[in-house]
């Protein structure tokens, strides 16, 4: 027989003892590993949409909460800005301005965001097609991995979008369908959870819903546009291959037209154009939600801009880290108080496995007197109380494991239903290396006094007490 | 406390008599090297115990001494069978489970292998304490009143199985007593 297999027979022969120990010791491994889970998979997840944005403008109001919904999409959306107010950034020439997207928030399809946008979303999230094509025309999605995945979309699907985040029947954009052209490859980050448009089919769905804010003077030629797209939409030909409507304002263009611009050469100018869409920089007084800004390099300049925006404009400008950072530390209080509470449980489930050992030694004490005399060396029976302490501690820490990460794996799809979001409990951290370590101290730490008691048994005493 | 001076030749049975109080007990734990002794001296064939040191003694004893108590203890998370075998282990022999079963037969107790030592009734235990007294064929058998809290029928068998078995191993038996039960038995007798 093993000490080890003395010390377990020992501990097993008072099983409720031990499980009182045991469910202490693993309610503190459990409850610590579970905060380093979601703490790492959080950021992880926040770190991962940062996408190296520098500056995100949008309606005044809550900073935090512009980020939240224009870069995580977790937040309700903000108001919206015109264009016209932004346009100096849409400027692709503007030379402190890397990219420049603009995002237009507010609809869903069965809870999955869509979001109109510009092409080069895309380069931000360093997102890539799997099947199908990018959109290019007007109500064109591209979607999400998880996002096809979970609402059985596929390339030439159909949908209607409904006003909102959550799923209404009562609030159905009614007679405009949005038509799959493509599904992107899954990125890890937020943007496998949307549905991307260009910015113009989100415009397009609400002026004609009536809903929304629609400009209250459009251009005449605007005007015409609008109204064939509409006529198109009914006829539910919304096409491919539709050459660019050539006109360019003041020179400006957007990454994303200029292999449009290509095209003009090759196609020739029916009164299709319309549906190769033109730059929103030519829809001065639609709206937008907001505005994900990367700069060229830290300046002067785009040090002060949004200092600018903020105190010059009736927008609000925000950095995405800043917010971020504030989020955590809002977050810390929380997770600092969970963390001390969780410190506290193996504080006492150290001290129960203490007391636990304590006592049964008093129990014991003519047992450990007689394995004297069978030949025990006192450093034996001192190795024997520790490998107690240690064996609590060991199976403490793996039920601790087993309950936090079944316990992220419940919740991770809690949380995919609430917020899109993929969590997982099949992953392990260094850190929960280091816990074995405390955990393992802890244990040592409850067991050296009752194993010193233990050494220092004086056996004739004890024999002679009967 | 004082002993008198006294020798006993190997394979010998002997009964030690006293009073409570007498000492009887310190005089055993002398003898098994549980306690050292102020002055004065104890030999086991040629190794003179009080030069021993720590470790050395708790290997000797275990290998050499078999000790029998006024109660039976056991290490109660293990069966009697591994009681036995833990036994044969501290002392730093192999773990023979055919010497631990012959053994527990020859005492009647062969069935009790798997159990616990609190499913034993007293009677039993107390052949169990000696089942592992004998279990390593120690040269030297001490017994500290082990028929005290036995009936008549129990003592008369549990002093019978001790003598029986000392004999069969050739071992030296030394019983501690004040059991006027068994003062007839023994024709050689230390008085306190």
């Amino acid at each position: 027989m093993t000490l080890l297999n003395l010390s377990w027979k020992n501990l097993s022969n008072k099983p409720l003892t031990m499980l009182l120990s045991l469910v202490l010791f693993a309610l503190g491994v459990g409850l610590i590993s579970f905060l380093l889970l979601i703490n790492h998979q959080i950021s992880e997840k926040f770190e991962k949409n940062l996408a190296g944005i520098d500056l995100v403008i949008g309606a005044k109001g809550s900073p935090l909460q512009l980020i939240l919904s224009s870069m995580y999409h977790i937040d309700a959306p903000t108001g919206n800005i015109p264009i016209k107010g932004v346009m100096p950034y849409l400027n692709p020439k503007n030379p402190f301005i890397k990219a420049a997207i603009p995002l237009s928030l507010g609809d869903s399809y069965r809870g999955y965001r869509i979001v109109g946008t510009t092409a080069n979303f895309l380069e931000l999230y360093q997102a890539k097609v799997r099947t199908g094509r990018s959109f290019k025309g007007l109500m064109e999605v591209l979607a999400g991995a998880t996002a096809a995945q979970e609402l059985g979309l596929k390339v030439g699907s159909t949908f209607q979008s409904s006003h909102g985040l959550i799923e209404d029947e009562n609030l159905v954009h009614e007679g405009h369908a949005f038509k799959v052209v493509g599904i992107m490859q899954p990125t890890g980050a937020s943007v496998d959870q949307l549905l991307l448009t260009p910015a113009q089919s989100i415009w397009e769905v609400h002026e004609h819903a009536g809903m929304g804010a629609a400009p209250a003077v459009e251009e005449p030629e605007e005007a015409e546009h609008e109204h064939d797209d509409e006529e198109h939409a009914a006829e539910d030909s919304i096409a491919e291959n539709h050459a660019e409507n050539t006109e360019q304002v003041n020179g400006i263009a957007l990454t994303n037209q200029e292999e449009d611009h290509q095209n003009d050469d090759e196609a020739p100018h029916d009164h299709e154009d319309e549906h190769q869409l033109k730059s929103i920089l030519e829809y001065p007084d639609k709206d937008i939600t907001a505005l994900l800004l990367q700069f060229n390099g830290h300046n002067i300049t785009t040090l002060n801009l949004q200092r600018m925006i903020n105190q010059n404009t009736s927008m609000q400008a925000a950095t995405p880290a800043i917010e971020i950072t504030r989020l955590y530390s809002l977050m810390g209080v929380g997770q600092d108080a969970l963390r001390w509470l969780a410190f506290i449980i193996m504080g006492v489930s150290g001290l129960s496995i203490f007391i636990s050992l304590f006592s049964s030694l008093r129990d014991r004490r003519y047992e450990l007197a007689l394995m004297r005399t069978m030949g025990a060396s006192p450093g034996k029976l001192f190795a024997m109380i520790i490998m107690e302490g240690l064996l609590l501690a060991i199976f403490g820490y793996l039920i601790g494991l087993a309950i936090s990460h079944g316990g992220m794996e419940l919740l991770a799809g809690e949380m995919k239903a609430a917020y899109r979001y993929t969590f997982t409990g099949r992953t392990f951290l260094l850190e929960e290396a280091y816990l074995l370590l405390g955990a393992l101290a802890v244990g040592f730490v409850a067991a050296v006094i009752p194993a010193i008691q233990a050494r220092n048994t004086d056996i004739s005493e004890t024999l002679a007490e009967g | 406390m004082n002993f008198p001076d006294f020798s006993l030749q190997k394979g010998e049975h002997w009964l030690l008599l006293g009073q409570s109080g007498s000492g009887k007990t310190t005089l055993l734990h002398l003898l098994g090297g549980l306690l050292s002794p102020s002055s004065g001296s104890i030999q086991i064939e040629n190794t003179e115990l009080g030069q021993l040191r720590a470790s050395a003694l708790d290997q000797f004893r275990g290998k050499n001494i078999g000790i029998v108590f006024q109660k039976s203890h056991f290490v109660r998370a293990l069966s009697i069978g591994e009681n036995l075998a833990l036994a044969q282990q501290l002392a730093g022999l192999k773990p023979n489970r055919e010497r631990i079963i012959e053994l527990l037969e020859r005492l009647n107790i062969g069935d009790k292998f798997r159990l616990k030592p609190d499913r034993l009734s007293i009677g039993e235990q107390q052949r169990a304490a000696i089942a592992r007294a004998l279990v390593n064929q120690a040269p030297i058998i001490l017994a500290d009143e082990p028929t005290s809290a036995l009936d008549d029928h129990n003592a008369t068998e549990v002093i019978n199985l001790l003598e029986e078995q000392a004999s069969a191993l050739g071992s030296t038996l030394l019983v501690v007593t004040h059991d006027k039960r068994l003062k007839d038995r023994f024709p050689n007798q230390i008085a306190l």
